[in-house]
Formats: structure tokens, sequence, C-alpha cells
């Protein structure tokens, strides 16, 4: 299990500029970023090193803004390797609220998963050897 | 023509007489009939005693939509529950909202008053009235439907709602009047429009009322349709639509005030101003036996004017309005307190109690969007979930105000704060 950021923003200008520069003063590298839009809002996922701490300085700037699990697990970089997963999840009847890419090391890449039930998810990884990434894996990654 | 002659031309000195004999018996009647009222006037040291004419009404208390709500549901009501033959009610400025009570004499006088008022504006037995207001609690509907009956016109009760249907009988029927909103009408000229129906039409006059509109809209409307637009006025709280309309000159609207008493009154000093000035209008039922009210006032800005009109009525004429002494809106014909928005979304938690309405007009028909911050601690990380709150926000409003609106939700501490009176509203419609 790993920790994601959620940011609340509205979809106008200069709203992720905001976000991002709350950031990088408080020396918050982000690893991964992912913007779902609506025409009028939009939602920032972020894995990042310390989500903890930007949070508190997120909710200090006035951004609502909340920490999610999620499952982050390795793929091999290869063709079908994603599809593959996903083949193994939809068999357990998983349904994925959103994904998107991270890269974790040059040799592998990731993807970060969100369901209802992300127990299920690190449990069906195990047994399948499929590795996943833990906060002091990403922490590492720094 | 004149539905009634004898009470819409009658002389200065006979209307006086009339409307003195009325205000005596009501003051008589509510002040034995009302606790609230015998109360009031005790605190204000005034008997029924000291009202011996029209004139002696600068001596009663006035009376206002809050002494409605605080008397909710039939506080203010002057006869038992078994004489009240029939409930309406509007939006209150909170929850609550103001309910009216009319005794058979009522509707009766109701009805009396929309004749005449339909009858300024051209209909007769002869016509087919479609009419588009909102049947239900709102006054329109029903108000509009037993005037247009009593004159013997052919009701076709539409209600809103289904433009199509309304354009399709307009036709199919041959009406020849419409009652409803102007913007709404400004929306069937469309319609007709776009349907290729217009030169099949064979409306004649429209009855138009239950929002403020520019003499811009008028002319719109009558260019548009080829008819001739009548401005007609009401409140629930006096008694519906009825309660003064235009005629054929368009020089303000003629007040039923045999049984509706105006005055204008400064809305700060709430001491009478002089006929032609500007002020807010206050009315007192004369013969209302359900709820009667005393010196109510409607908030509405208008001035007066009592000389004798081109048409040969002689009663008091209210000018166009000129605005709103209180923050209330008119959306959709529907009344709209920002009050009543704030109070719907103190139940929210997810969201803060500030938000901004922004009111416009597009395609002449009303929008409202209301802007909503969410709370600081609200989190979701799916757009579902953000869809679900808007979604219930949506309807907690739509069930506080009685129409829909866009919701959109803003970040925490984005909306203006208050900086002594908040600002709630943006309203681009331009109303007055």
């Amino acid at each position: 299990m790993a920790k994601q950021l959620s940011v609340f923003i509205e979809n106008k200008e200069g709203m992720l500029k905001k976000v991002l520069n709350v950031l990088k003063v408080n020396d918050v590298n982000i690893l991964s970023l992912s913007l779902a839009d609506t025409t009028e809002y939009g939602l920032l996922r972020l894995i990042v090193n310390n989500p903890e701490l930007a949070r508190e300085k997120l909710i200090e700037a006035g951004f609502s803004s909340m920490i999610a699990e999620v499952v982050i697990v390795k793929i091999p970089h290869k063709t079908g390797s994603l599809q593959e997963i996903l083949e193994i999840l939809a068999e357990e009847n998983v349904n994925i609220e959103y994904t998107y890419a991270l890269t974790t090391d040059n040799i592998d890449a990731s993807i970060v998963i969100k369901t209802n039930d992300l127990e299920k998810v690190r449990k069906i990884a195990i047994a399948n050897g499929i590795d996943t990434v833990t906060d002091e894996e990403l922490v590492a990654l720094h | 023509m004149i539905w009634n002659k004898q009470s819409e031309c009658m002389d200065s000195t006979t209307k006086k007489a009339l409307q003195s004999e009325r205000l005596v018996k009501l003051v008589r009647y509510v002040y034995d009939n009302v606790p609230f009222y015998r109360a009031r006037m005790d605190g204000v040291g005034v008997s029924p005693d000291d009202i011996k004419s029209i004139d002696d009404i600068v001596k009663l208390p006035f009376t206002t939509k809050d002494d409605l709500r605080d008397n909710y549901p039939f506080g203010l009501f002057a006869v038992p529950q078994k004489d009240i033959v029939r409930i309406h009610a509007s939006s209150g400025t909170t929850g609550k909202a103001t309910v009216v009570g009319y005794t058979r004499a009522d509707l009766d006088v109701w009805a009396e008053c929309v004749a005449r008022c339909m009858t300024m504006a051209g209909v007769t037995d002869e016509d087919i009235v479609q009419v588009a207001y909102g049947y239900g609690l709102f006054t329109g509907g029903l108000g509009a439907h037993c005037g247009a009956e009593k004159i013997g016109a052919t009701v076709v009760p539409m209600s809103t709602g289904n433009s199509k249907k309304l354009t399709t009988m307009m036709v199919d029927f041959g009406a020849t009047a419409i009652a409803c909103t102007p913007s709404y009408l400004l929306h069937i000229s469309e319609v007709l429009r776009d349907e290729g129906l217009l030169d099949q039409i064979k409306l004649k006059s429209a009855v138009c009322g239950a929002e403020p509109w520019t003499e811009k809209m008028r002319n719109e409307i009558e260019e548009r349709l080829n008819i001739k637009a009548y401005d007609i006025y009401g409140l629930s709280e006096i008694m519906g639509p009825g309660v003064a309309c235009d005629c054929e000159y368009h020089e303000g609207l003629h007040v039923c005030d045999d049984h509706f008493y105006p005055e204008v009154v400064d809305s700060a000093t709430l001491n009478p101003v002089a006929d032609g000035e500007t002020g807010e209008l206050v009315f007192t039922t004369l013969t209302k036996e359900g709820i009667p009210l005393i010196r109510y006032r409607t908030k509405d800005l208008t001035s007066i004017s009592r000389d004798t009109c081109k048409c040969g009525r002689t009663s008091v004429r209210i000018s166009r309005f000129k605005g709103r002494s209180d923050d209330m809106l008119i959306i959709r014909g529907v009344n709209v307190f920002p009050s009543q928005v704030e109070a719907a979304l103190v139940d929210v938690k997810e969201v803060t109690p500030h938000y901004m309405m922004i009111v416009d007009r597009v395609g002449n028909l009303d929008s409202l969007e209301i802007q909503v911050e969410v709370d600081l601690n609200y989190y979701t990380d799916e757009i579902k979930g953000i869809e679900a709150l808007t979604k219930k926000i949506t309807h907690v409003i739509q069930q506080a105000l009685g129409i829909s609106a866009k919701i959109k939700l803003v970040g925490p501490g984005t909306l203006q704060r208050s900086q002594g009176k908040a600002v709630h509203v943006i309203d681009n419609r331009k109303l007055y």
C-alpha cells in the first residue's frame, strides 16, 4: 500500500501552478502526477516523497486535500505486461477507479491503482508474484 | 373595455368614502379576530376607535413578511380554519414558506380583480386563454385561471414546463390570449419561430407578470408575436396576480384600490412620500377575510399617481417597478431570498456557508448558478465523489428554493468574504 496526495482545484488558470508552488517551497518532490479534469474543477493526484507534510502545507495554503491509499504495482518494460496484470484483476472482479503511471527505476515501470478493495489487489499481486512498491521504497527513491 | 365601470371609474369622493368605510370595518375585524394585530395596536396605543377614515391609516403599524413567518402557518388568519377554502404559499426569507388562506368570498374578490385586469388586456368571453403560470401553491396559475373563467373566456390550464405542447395547442386551438411570465413568453416566441409556427398563431394579447420586466422586453414581445402585452402585478400575501394591471395606454398599473389600498413610503423612515416620488409600496387589504393584512410592506419600489387615466379609469396607478428595498430576487417567477440558500447550506457539512449567486438571462430564460466553497476539511480523491456532492447540494437547493440551480464547487477561501454587508448576488439581468 502507498500514500497518494489528492488535491481539489478549480479548473481555472494558475491553480495548478499555485499547488505546485506550495510543494516546491516545502521541498516536496513529485514522483508522479495525474490530473483528472471536468469543465469546472480538477482532482490532482500526486505521489510525493512526503505526503503528510505536503497535505499540511496545502491546507495551510487553502487547498482542500487528502491522503488516499493506493496500490503501486511494478510492471516490466515489455509489451503487454500492463494488460496481463489487468487481466488478472478483471478475473478477480476488481473494478479499477483510476490508474496512472509512475517511474520507479530504470528497468521497470509501475502503475498506481485505486480500487474499492486495495487489500484484495495486494493479495492478488502477491499470489501472482507481482511486486508492489511500499512507502519505504518510495522514500528511498530520492 | 372596462370590466366593472362602477368600481374602476368611481369618482374620488365616493372612492374615499368606500375605502374609509372598509378600513374602519377591517381594523375592528382584525382587532377582534387576530391576536397579533390586537397586540400590535395595543403596543402602539391605537384602538379601532381611532380609525375613522382612510386618512387615519397612517396611525396603524406596518406588517412584514417576517410577521407572516413568525406566525407560520395560520397565525394571522382571521377566520376559523373551516372557513378557509384554499391555501397558497410562496417563499419565505428562510426555510419556512409564507402561507396565505382564502375564504370563498376572498376567492370571489380575487377572480373579480383578475377579471378587471384581463379585461384591461382586452380579454373577453370570446377568447381562448392559455394560462401558462405554474399551477399549485404558487398563486399565478389558479389566480389567472379563475379570473379568465369569471370573464367567461375559454381557459386552457397549461401550467409551465412543456413549451412544445403549449405552442402546438396555441396553434391547434387558435388561442387568442396567454397569461405567463414575460421571460417565458419570449422563450415561447423563440420556440414558435424555430418551429415555423409564427404565422399560424391567432394570439392577440398577453397578460404577463410574476416578475419585473422592462419596456424593452414589452416591445420585443409585441414585435415578435405581433400582439399587445400587458403588465399584471400581484403578490400572494395580498392576493396573488390581479392586484394591479396596466391598460392599453401603459402609463402605470391600475390598482384595484377598492380592495387593496396602496401607500408609498420611504423605506428608511416609513413616512409617506409625495405622489410621483419613489418609495416602498405598502398595501392594506380592505375586504379580505382569510388573512387580512394591514399596511403590508411589499418591498417593491414604485411611485403613485392619482389623476384619471386616458382609459377613463380613476383608480390609483403605480409606476413600473424600480427595484426592491430588500435582497429578494425573482427568478423564473419564483421569489428567492439569498438567506434561503444560506439556511440550506448550513446542513451540508462538506461546504462552507460562503456562497455566490449569479443570476443571468440566457436565451430569455433566467439562469441561476450558485458557487459554493468546499470546506478545507472536505476530501475525496474521486471525481464521482465531487459529482455526488454537487448532486446533493443541487437537491438541497432545489428543495429550499423551489427552482433548480446550477451548483459550482469552488476552492476553500476563494469567495469574497464579508466586509460589512456581504455581497451574495450578482444579477446580470437588467430588469429595472
